[in-house]
C-alpha cells in the first residue's frame, strides 16, 4: 500500500444544534494520485466529511493527517491554500476578472507578478479556455465556462491535494458530460490526490479511482473500486443506491481492449468463393468480413458469393457500424443490438481487422 | 410685493451675504456641524456594522439600533440634552445639536454596512475562505468591496438627515442655517423663513447629488467595458423616437 496523502482515523462530527453525528467514527484513506468519491444521500456526511479535511468544519474527535501532517496542528490557512477548493455554485469573486479570481491564490502566496502571469497563460492551454475571457467578469460566463474557471482557480498554486463538492452539480447534462471528461483527461495528466463529492453515482462511477459510498452518520457502506462495487455490492443499501443497470453501468466501465475479441469468418479479396463459403459455413454466419493485408473492405454475403467464382468477383458493402479498442462494452453492446447480424465488428481507427463480439461474449464478461 | 419676489430680494440682499450672522457663515456652520456628526456616527457606526455582517454575532443590535433610529425624535432628545449639557464648553446650544445629529447618523451606517457585509453570496465567502483567505482578507478583498456602495448609500441617507435635522439646532440656540427660520419666525419675517428653508433644502440635495455620485463611483465593476458600453448604447434609440413623436 503506497502511502496514504490523506487519512482519516475514527473521525466524529457534532453539531452543537443536533444530538446525532453527522458524521460518527469515520477512517478511510486516500492514496497519493487517486480520486476518491463521497457519494450518498443528504444528510449522509459526504460534505461534512470533506470539509474536516480542510478544516471549513472542525472535527469534534478525530484525527485528520494530510501528507502526513495533522491537520490540526497546522494553521488553518495555511492547509487551505495548499488544497485546492471547488464547490457546486463555485463562488467566483463577482468583482475580479477571470484572470484576477485565478491568480487568488497566488496573490495570497505573494507571488510575483511575472510568476503569476505565467501560471495563468499554462492554465488556460491546460483547461483550454479562450484568451479572452480572461478579462471578463464572472457575471459575463456561461455556466459551464464559470464552472472550468473555477477548477482551474482552485489548480493555480498547484495543490497536490483537492476538495470538489459537487462541481458539476449545477451545469445541464450535455456540459456536466464534457466537464467530466476534461477532468478526467486533466486528473490522468496532473494525478492529484482528489476528493470528490457527489450524489450523482453515475458520476462517482465515472470519474472515481474508488468510491466511498456514505450512509447517514458518515457510515461507510462500501468502500470500493467502481467496478467491484458494481459486480458485488456489499449490501442491500449499496444496491439500492447503485440502482438498476448494474450490468450495463459495468459495461460502460470496460473497454473492449481489455476482452479478448472473439474471431469471426473472414476472406481476403483474393480467395475463392468456394473457400470465403466454407469458412462461413464454419462459423454459422451467413456473411463474411473482407481483409486485405489486414485492411477491413467490408463485407459480402451468402447469396453473392453463391453467383461468384472469386471474393473480389463481388463488390465488399462497408460495415455501417464498428467497434474499436477505445469503445466501451455498452457502445459494444448497442451495436449488437442494433445490428441486423448480432454482431459487433471490431476494428482500430485506421480500419485494421481485430475480430468480433457477440453478446454471448459480452454476457460472459459481466457474469465472470 | 409678493412673497417669492420678498424671498429674491432676501436672498440677494448684500448685507445679508456678509457679517457673523451672515449666510456664508451661518452656511458653513450647518456644514461643520453635519459632517462632525455624520463622521463620528460612522466611526461609531461602520467598524460595529462590519463586525456584526461579518461575524454574524449580535445581529438583534443592528437590526434595533435600525428600527429604533426610524423612531427616534430628534427634537425631543434636543430637548433632553440641552438641561444637562448647559455647563458644558463651547457655544450655547452646540451640545444639544450635536449629540441629536450624532445619534441620527448612526442607525443608518450601521443598518447598511451591517446588510452589506452580510448580503456578499455566502458560497462566495465559504470558497475564499476555503481557498485560504485570513478573515481580514475576507474582509478586504471579498466584502468591503461588494459592500461599498450600500455602505456608502448608508452615509448618504445619514448625511442627508442629519443635515435637514441640524436646522432644530436653533432652537436650543445655537448656529447653523436653522437661525434664519427661527429668528424669522420670531419677527415675523415671512421671506427670512422661506429663504433659510430654500437654504436647508439645497444643502440636503446637494448632499444627496454629491454622494450619489460618490457611490456610483464607487460601485465595483463586475462587467467588462464591452458589454457595459453595449447597455448603455441600447436606450438611445428609445429617446430618439420620444424625441421623434414630440416634434
Amino acid at each position: 500500500m503506497p502511502e496514504a496523502m490523506i487519512r482519516l482515523e475514527d473521525v466524529t462530527k457534532r453539531f452543537d444544534s443536533t444530538d446525532q453525528s453527522a458524521v460518527e467514527g469515520l477512517s478511510m484513506e486516500v492514496a497519493d494520485g487517486e480520486t476518491v468519491v463521497l457519494v450518498g444521500p443528504s444528510g449522509c456526511g459526504k460534505t461534512t466529511t470533506m470539509k474536516m479535511i480542510n478544516r471549513l468544519v472542525e472535527p469534534t474527535s478525530g484525527h485528520i493527517f494530510v501528507d502526513g501532517t495533522d491537520v490540526l496542528e497546522q494553521d488553518a490557512v495555511r492547509l487551505r491554500r495548499g488544497i485546492g477548493y471547488v464547490i457546486q455554485s463555485i463562488g467566483l469573486l463577482p468583482h475580479r476578472t477571470v484572470a484576477q479570481n485565478m491568480a487568488t491564490v497566488p496573490k495570497l502566496e505573494g507571488w510575483e507578478g511575472g510568476r503569476i502571469e505565467e501560471r495563468i497563460s499554462e492554465l488556460v492551454s491546460i483547461f483550454d479556455l479562450d484568451e479572452r475571457m480572461l478579462e471578463r467578469y464572472p457575471s459575463e460566463l456561461s455556466g459551464g465556462q464559470r464552472q472550468r474557471v473555477g477548477v482551474a482557480r482552485a489548480l493555480a498554486a498547484d495543490p497536490p491535494v483537492m476538495l470538489m463538492d459537487e462541481p458539476f452539480g449545477a451545469v445541464d447534462p450535455i456540459v456536466r458530460e464534457r466537464l467530466q471528461d476534461q477532468f478526467l483527461d486533466i486528473q490522468r495528466r496532473l494525478q492529484k490526490t482528489i476528493v470528490f463529492v457527489t450524489h450523482d453515482i453515475d458520476e462517482a462511477i465515472k470519474i472515481a479511482d474508488r468510491i466511498a459510498i456514505l450512509n447517514v452518520g458518515g457510515k461507510i457502506e462500501q468502500f470500493a473500486t467502481p467496478e467491484e462495487i458494481l459486480r458485488q455490492p456489499a449490501n442491500d443499501f449499496v444496491r439500492k443506491f447503485v440502482g438498476v443497470e448494474r450490468g450495463l453501468k459495468r459495461l460502460a466501465l470496460m473497454k473492449v481492449e481489455e476482452i479478448r475479441v472473439e474471431d469471426g469468418p473472414v476472406t481476403a479479396p483474393g480467395s475463392s468463393s468456394k473457400d470465403a463459403l466454407e469458412e462461413l459455413a464454419r462459423f454459422d454466419f451467413d456473411w463474411i468480413s473482407v481483409v486485405e493485408d489486414g485492411e477491413l473492405l467490408g463485407w459480402v454475403d451468402r447469396s453473392g458469393l453463391e453467383k461468384a467464382e472469386r471474393v473480389s468477383d463481388v463488390d465488399p458493402r462497408p460495415f455501417s457500424a464498428y467497434v474499436t479498442g477505445e469503445s466501451t462494452l455498452r457502445e459494444a453492446l448497442d451495436s449488437i443490438v442494433t445490428s441486423r447480424t448480432q454482431v459487433a465488428v471490431v476494428a482500430t481507427e485506421g480500419q485494421r481487422y481485430k475480430g468480433i463480439l457477440t453478446l454471448e461474449k459480452i454476457s460472459k464478461e459481466i457474469v465472470t | 410685493m409678493d412673497l417669492f419676489g420678498a424671498v429674491w430680494t432676501w436672498l440677494t440682499a448684500a448685507e445679508n451675504w456678509s457679517g457673523s450672522a451672515g449666510i456664508p457663515v451661518r452656511l458653513w456652520e450647518h456644514i461643520q456641524m453635519s459632517a462632525q456628526a455624520t463622521i463620528l456616527g460612522a466611526l461609531i457606526a461602520f467598524p460595529a456594522g462590519v463586525y456584526i455582517g461579518h461575524k454574524r454575532r449580535f445581529e438583534f443590535v443592528a437590526v434595533t439600533v435600525g428600527n429604533f433610529g426610524r423612531a427616534l425624535p430628534s427634537f425631543g432628545i434636543l430637548g433632553l440634552t440641552y438641561t444637562f449639557t448647559l455647563n458644558w464648553p463651547g457655544n450655547i446650544g452646540f451640545w444639544p445639536t450635536f449629540i441629536a445629529l450624532f445619534l441620527l447618523a448612526i442607525p443608518p451606517i450601521l443598518a447598511n454596512t451591517y446588510v452589506g457585509v452580510k448580503g456578499v453570496d455566502a458560497d462566495t465567502v465559504e470558497a475564499a475562505r476555503g481557498m485560504g483567505m485570513r478573515e481580514g482578507e475576507v474582509l478586504t478583498r471579498l466584502e468591503l468591496p461588494l459592500a461599498t456602495p450600500l455602505i456608502v448609500s448608508g452615509l448618504r441617507l445619514a448625511a442627508v438627515q442629519v443635515v435637514a435635522t441640524a436646522t432644530l439646532g436653533a432652537v436650543a440656540g445655537w448656529g447653523g442655517l436653522g437661525r434664519f427660520i427661527v429668528d424669522g419666525f420670531s419677527v415675523g419675517d415671512d421671506p427670512q423663513i422661506v429663504g433659510g428653508a430654500l437654504l436647508v433644502a439645497l444643502l440636503a440635495v446637494a448632499t444627496e447629488v454629491g454622494f450619489g455620485l460618490l457611490e456610483r463611483v464607487v460601485t465595483p465593476k463586475t462587467r467588462s467595458q464591452r458589454s457595459a458600453g453595449g447597455r448603455r448604447v441600447l436606450p438611445g434609440p428609445a429617446i430618439g423616437s420620444e424625441a421623434g413623436s414630440a416634434s
